[in-house]
């Protein structure tokens, strides 16, 4: 299995959330990370959906996520042809001596300090998971209290927005199906 | 103009030219039923939720209009799911209009009260709950292009109490604004081009045609391009009467208890051109050994169905009477350059031998018990022109075996989720629609007592229809799948021949109660349902409980292995198909 990134453009309206989520709920499918916020049209929202799947049960889902009434677009990202980011804000214990390492860390992660107590600092980074990842693991060591993560967010690299391009999947992979519009049915 | 959640309702509804909702009061609806009394609109008042529903389907599948039905809030819609997700599976466009406890105390476990927005999502097209009286005219507008459009299926309006009451301004909307739904109905014309080379270069090929065919009214369409074309024709248990049983071309059902020679026609084909079909389990069998030899053309509205079970060559998106028609002008386009229609002669005789030595077959000895599939042939050839509705098992096997269809929309059965229960409702609903023509449901003893009780609704609605059960006294397909593949170990399927008394039971709901129990007497009882035309008449076939529906492929198992009767026959050896690859 690997992991795909899809951006999802749906209207903002009751239950979409629900109905996206379902479609990969009822194939067992487990959603790794999903983010979701308005968009530069009024009444248009994005999300944006990290699975664990096999290729040919995604296309499946992609099609019927299509199918959705209230959804507009769905693109599968590319690996490489899209920037993506995610924000993490973590707390830690930083008492004595361990603080100042803390901050050194920060320092070469280029992250800020949002919040500081007497035993704990909270601290805010963006970036590819992989560094956030990175990031976890070095204050794990001095003791996380807690996390918490955006999940990812993706726009493709180039130009055109998410409206002029077409996904490889439903345009010319395996669900190669010419003259089909995207639109749902 | 002011009206009232409640009177926008039905002007909504009469503005989409409903004629007829099938429905019962509650709570939460009460405010809908007060403008019903002034309506143009029939109401037909059913005896449970899931009848009501099931209902609608039967006047969808019969008419090919949208089917209406309303139930009150919780228990009333919850009734619902089970046609509603009858009607996702077999792509019946319906619309259910459920009502809801007042929107200050959603959320809050009111009487009555269950999400049902939340419990249909899965099995809805689509659905909404509607929050303002101003939006009722746009939710019922919307509903019926959700419904009727694209891919035809259940959309699901649910409207709460003092959106009822409430007043607003009447608008009927110009039309429906879905950025994110646009079906795409016409045909890619390069991708027909390219189909119609594959059939021009095929040498058994065999259109596969499914109920999207039957959806489409494109029945007149397909008959000329499979005459035109020469190309022999299955009719899924979804799209019989799509093309008439009764033509040379016309090679019947295919799948787990189809014809042997749909079956392997399909099997041996190489090129399967898929109309409005989705490669279902129940036709395919084991998918990995499905018609090994065939390129597919698979054209079908629902782009989610190409390529989900078998990869297509070239796969088409479109409305099937768009695409059929196409596909008609380009064939006569390339026969007329090819000089003609190719020669598949060998291949039709191929077909024409097998259908001579493997009919559907069963032996009715004059003395012995009454075989199910006599008492059924005996029907047919006694009611040819009726509308036949089937609920779910061995007598829905049978009846799509033995009857011969000859025009779309004369058979109607569950064929998706398999719901049993579903012909007395559907039936009714069939009537309703098509009150000129005579509706017969065959049903199975067990189907017909989930949902007998909307023979009630028949006579006081004086909707009649006749009911022919097919009574073994068991739940007879699980019985058969016992006695096949659990070692005849039986286990809880005997219902009983007697329990409940079916003559009586047609009586207590004013309906006429006839038995036939030997098949002398099936001729006889047979012509005095058809002479009762003013009631719904209930008829019992006591049956051989111990008949078996063949052929049959196995659950998973190859179509090569069909097995085509009692003794495991195979036609392996038959050297009729040494010739073909």
């Amino acid at each position: 299995m690997t992991l795909h990134t899809l951006s999802v453009l749906v209207e903002d309206k009751p239950g979409v959330l629900t109905r996206v989520a379902g479609l990969f709920a009822a194939r067992g499918f487990n959603i790794d990370s999903l983010a979701v916020g308005p968009t530069e049209e009024r009444g248009l929202s994005r999300m944006t959906v990290v699975v664990n799947v096999e290729s040919k049960p995604l296309e499946q889902v992609t099609k019927q996520l299509n199918k959705l009434i209230h959804v507009i677009k769905v693109l599968e990202h590319e690996p490489g042809e899209a920037v993506e980011r995610e924000l993490l804000l973590v707390k830690v214990r930083a008492e004595g001596e361990a603080r100042a390492r803390i901050m050194e860390i920060c320092d070469v992660f280029r992250v800020r300090v949002l919040d500081v107590t007497h035993q704990t600092l909270t601290i805010e980074a963006t970036g590819v998971p992989d560094k956030l990842e990175a990031l976890i693991e070095l204050l794990g060591d001095y003791g996380i209290v807690e996390l918490s993560r955006t999940g990812r967010i993706a726009l493709a690299r180039g130009d055109r927005g998410i409206r002029e391009r077409v996904s490889k999947r439903t345009a010319a992979g395996a669900g190669d199906v010419p003259g089909w519009t995207g639109g749902g049915v | 103009m002011k009206v009232s959640g409640a009177q926008a309702l039905f002007k909504a509804l009469e503005g989409e030219e409903v004629d007829v909702i099938f429905g019962i009061p509650g709570g939460a609806i009460l405010p809908a039923y007060d403008p019903l009394i002034d309506s143009s609109i029939r109401h037909v008042l059913c005896r449970h939720e899931q009848g009501a529903g099931h209902a609608a389907e039967g006047y969808a599948w019969a008419t090919g209009k949208v089917g209406v039905c309303m139930a009150t809030s919780g228990p009333g819609g919850c009734n619902l799911v089970t046609a509603l997700a009858d009607a996702k599976m077999d792509s019946v466009p319906l619309v259910a209009i459920t009502g809801q406890v007042p929107t200050p105390v959603v959320g809050n476990d009111a009487f009555q009260e269950a999400d049902i927005t939340g419990i249909t999502l899965p099995v809805t097209k689509h659905n909404r709950l509607v929050k303002h009286p101003g939006e009722v005219a746009e939710a019922i507008r919307e509903a019926f292009h959700i419904a009727r459009t694209g891919r035809p299926g259940p959309v699901l309006v649910d409207i709460p109490k003092d959106v009822l009451i409430n007043e607003t301004t009447w608008k009927w909307p110009d039309g429906v604004e879905l950025p994110g739904y646009k079906p795409t109905t016409k045909g890619n014309l390069r991708q027909i081009r390219e189909a119609v080379k594959l059939i021009m270069d095929a040498k058994r090929p065999v259109l596969y045609v499914g109920g999207g065919v039957i959806k489409a009214e494109a029945t007149k369409e397909l008959h000329e391009l499979a005459t035109e074309g020469n190309l022999p024709v299955v009719t899924t248990l979804m799209a019989r009467g799509a093309f008439p049983d009764t033509h040379e071309l016309g090679l019947g059902m295919p799948g787990m208890h189809g014809g042997y020679t749909a079956v392997t026609a399909m099997q041996k084909s190489d090129l399967l051109v898929a109309l409005g079909a989705r490669f279902d389990d129940r036709v395919t069998g084991q998918l990995a050994t499905f018609a090994p030899h065939a390129r597919v053309v698979h054209v079908d509205i629902d782009p989610a169905e190409i390529g989900k079970n078998r990869a297509a060559d070239v796969p088409i998106v479109g409305d099937c009477r768009d695409v059929i028609a196409k596909m008609l002008s380009e064939l006569r386009r390339q026969q007329e350059e090819a000089g003609g229609v190719p020669d598949r002669s060998k291949w039709l005789s191929q077909l024409s031998t097998w259908r001579e030595k493997y009919p559907y077959a069963y032996e009715q000895a004059a003395d012995g018990p009454l075989k199910p599939q006599f008492a059924i042939e005996r029907l047919y050839e006694r009611a040819k022109d009726s509308i036949v509705v089937a609920g779910v098992g061995q007598h829905q096997m049978w009846a799509s075996q033995f009857w011969k269809f000859t025009e779309p929309r004369t058979w109607i059965n569950s064929g998706g989720l398999g719901t049993m229960g579903f012909a007395v409702p559907a039936a009714l609903g069939a009537k309703t629609g098509r009150p000129d023509r005579r509706v017969v449901a065959i049903d199975g003893d067990g189907c017909f007592q989930m949902t007998a009780q909307e023979l009630a609704t028949s006579t006081t609605e004086k909707i009649p229809f006749i009911t022919a059960i097919i009574n073994n006294g068991y739940l007879g397909m699980v019985r058969q799948w016992q006695e096949l593949f659990y070692k005849e170990r039986y286990s809880e399927v005997y219902l009983s021949y007697e329990v409940p008394d079916y003559v009586k039971l047609a009586e207590a709901y004013g309906a006429v109660g006839l038995r036939a129990e030997h098949p002398e007497e099936v001729d006889a009882v047979i012509d005095k349902a058809l002479s009762i035309e003013d009631r719904s008449v209930v008829v019992d076939f006591r049956v051989d409980s111990k008949e078996m529906c063949f052929p049959m492929v196995p659950a998973g198992a190859s179509n090569d292995d069909i097995i085509i009767g009692p003794g495991g026959l195979r036609p392996v050896a038959d050297p009729a198909e040494a010739p073909i690859a």
